[in-house]
């Protein structure tokens, strides 16, 4: 087979695995991708991420690990969920037709907000006050429940909140607390 | 010993702050420097040897595990306070309650990047949910309508309690005194008779229900067995007075088959 066509049948391959949700969480880890691409799967996913840029898309790489290695290794690569997002950002009205009221994105740019100046967990009734102070009371529930269910929060049995897949997946958190701090 | 029982109370209590504080840093996010460790360190060291039962060192080795939760804590702490994402958590607060609603999602919609994903249906699953489809049986057939039968609730009479066996016509201490009285009346002064002598009846149902009882006359100490080996007879022999425990002797079971081709072969013998 010739170079180009190898590239181009893997890049193929690469967009699908990405693109189309397999498993509850969309993306795909390292390891399934070295399965299905082959063990340069890294070239391929550069490659992939150099098309996808016309798009205004990206491959964006989420490590086990909260800080991500500088040079990461195979094994780190492995471990790591690869995902397919927006590479600029939305407008407001963009976000509505995606569903999202301004209310909820409001709230959800508090709660992370306030779990991130926390060190990566708050107390979910004090979240819900802070909440309060800009929704109605009866919303501050539903739409913190709506943040776990989309995988943006996560709840333990003590009742404290923490950062879950989808915001370490879509959500710039230096760039977040930075914009806020300068208003 | 009293001043010694007070300085064991207050010990004990001195750990359960310690322990209580620790455990407040972690679920309510306090600042864990909040905890004086050098101090703490010195309180349990200076209390342990006061120690001497389970529950206190348990006490201690707990204050101990606490203080290490709290230490690893200011770890983390410290790594993030080092971080580029540190920010004083009451200065963001400060500023979000200042920001309007669409203030706050302008600025978030600056740092966020959804994840695209797509969920479609294949040409192959097409195919298979169509086979399914078809191969599919009706609602009207797969949910058949079944009667449910209604029973009129009532008053159920002793007579009907006693034919459908719920109750026993009499208490069972009474019945099983009855068969005693039965089984001395058989056994003239106190002599042994064949015990399918004793249980043998009219009918099989009968005799298995003397056979029953039987087995609750020796249990209870009402009777005893004795067993020929040689001619292979069992006997069953009353007590003048129920003798509950047989002194030091071990218990033994005795197992004696009553079935429909025995009991037919004892009417046969008995009709001879």
């Amino acid at each position: 087979m010739r170079k180009k066509t190898f590239y181009e049948s893997k890049l193929k391959q690469a967009t699908h695995t990405l693109f189309f949700k397999h498993h509850r969480k969309p993306g795909a880890k390292g390891w399934e991708l070295r399965k299905n691409l082959g063990s340069n799967y890294p070239k391929i996913l550069a490659l992939l991420n150099r098309h996808l840029e016309k798009l205004d898309l990206q491959v964006k790489t989420v490590f086990e690990e909260e800080k991500p290695p500088e040079k990461p290794t195979m094994a780190e690569l492995d471990k790591a969920r690869f995902y397919i997002t927006l590479r600029g950002a939305l407008t407001p009205k963009e976000t509505k037709m995606m569903g999202w009221r301004i209310d909820d994105i409001a709230g959800l740019a508090i709660t992370i907000s306030t779990i991130v100046a926390r060190k990566g967990r708050a107390q979910r009734k004090d979240v819900e006050a802070i909440l309060r102070d800009k929704l109605p009371d009866w919303r501050t529930n539903i739409n913190l429940d709506r943040y776990i269910r989309s995988g943006y929060i996560d709840e333990d049995d003590k009742g404290q909140l923490y950062l879950d897949w989808r915001t370490r997946a879509e959500i710039d958190e230096k760039i977040l607390l930075d914009l806020v701090m300068a208003k | 010993m009293a001043k010694r029982t007070k300085t064991k109370l207050l010990g004990t209590e001195k750990l359960h702050r310690i322990i209580d504080l620790c455990r407040s840093l972690e679920e309510r996010g306090l600042d864990p420097f909040l905890l004086d460790v050098d101090n703490v360190l010195e309180t349990i060291k200076e209390l342990f040897p006061e120690w001497k039962n389970h529950d206190e060192l348990c006490l201690d080795a707990e204050a101990v595990n606490e203080i290490a939760s709290a230490i690893n804590l200011q770890s983390k702490w410290v790594k993030h306070r080092s971080t580029s994402l540190h920010t004083d958590p009451f200065l963001i607060e400060e500023k979000l309650r200042k920001l309007s609603k669409e203030e706050i999602a302008t600025l978030f919609l600056k740092s966020w990047h959804p994840t695209i994903e797509l969920e479609q249906i294949s040409p192959r699953s097409l195919t298979e949910a169509m086979t399914y489809w078809q191969d599919l049986v009706p609602l009207g057939k797969r949910w058949l309508r079944t009667e449910g039968s209604w029973t009129k609730t009532g008053i159920a009479t002793k007579k009907e309690l006693l034919a459908q066996n719920i109750i026993a016509e009499k208490e069972f201490s009474k019945e099983l005194e009855t068969y005693w009285h039965e089984l001395k009346q058989k056994a003239v002064d106190g002599k042994k008779i064949e015990y399918w002598d004793f249980i043998g009846s009219e009918t099989y149902a009968e005799t298995a229900n003397r056979a029953y009882m039987a087995s609750f006359l020796v249990t209870y100490g009402y009777a005893t067995l004795e067993i020929d080996r040689l001619e292979e007879i069992v006997y069953i022999k009353p007590h003048e007075t129920p003798i509950p425990k047989m002194g030091n002797k071990q218990a033994v079971s005795v197992p004696i088959p009553v079935s429909l081709a025995d009991w037919k072969a004892w009417r046969e013998g008995r009709a001879s």
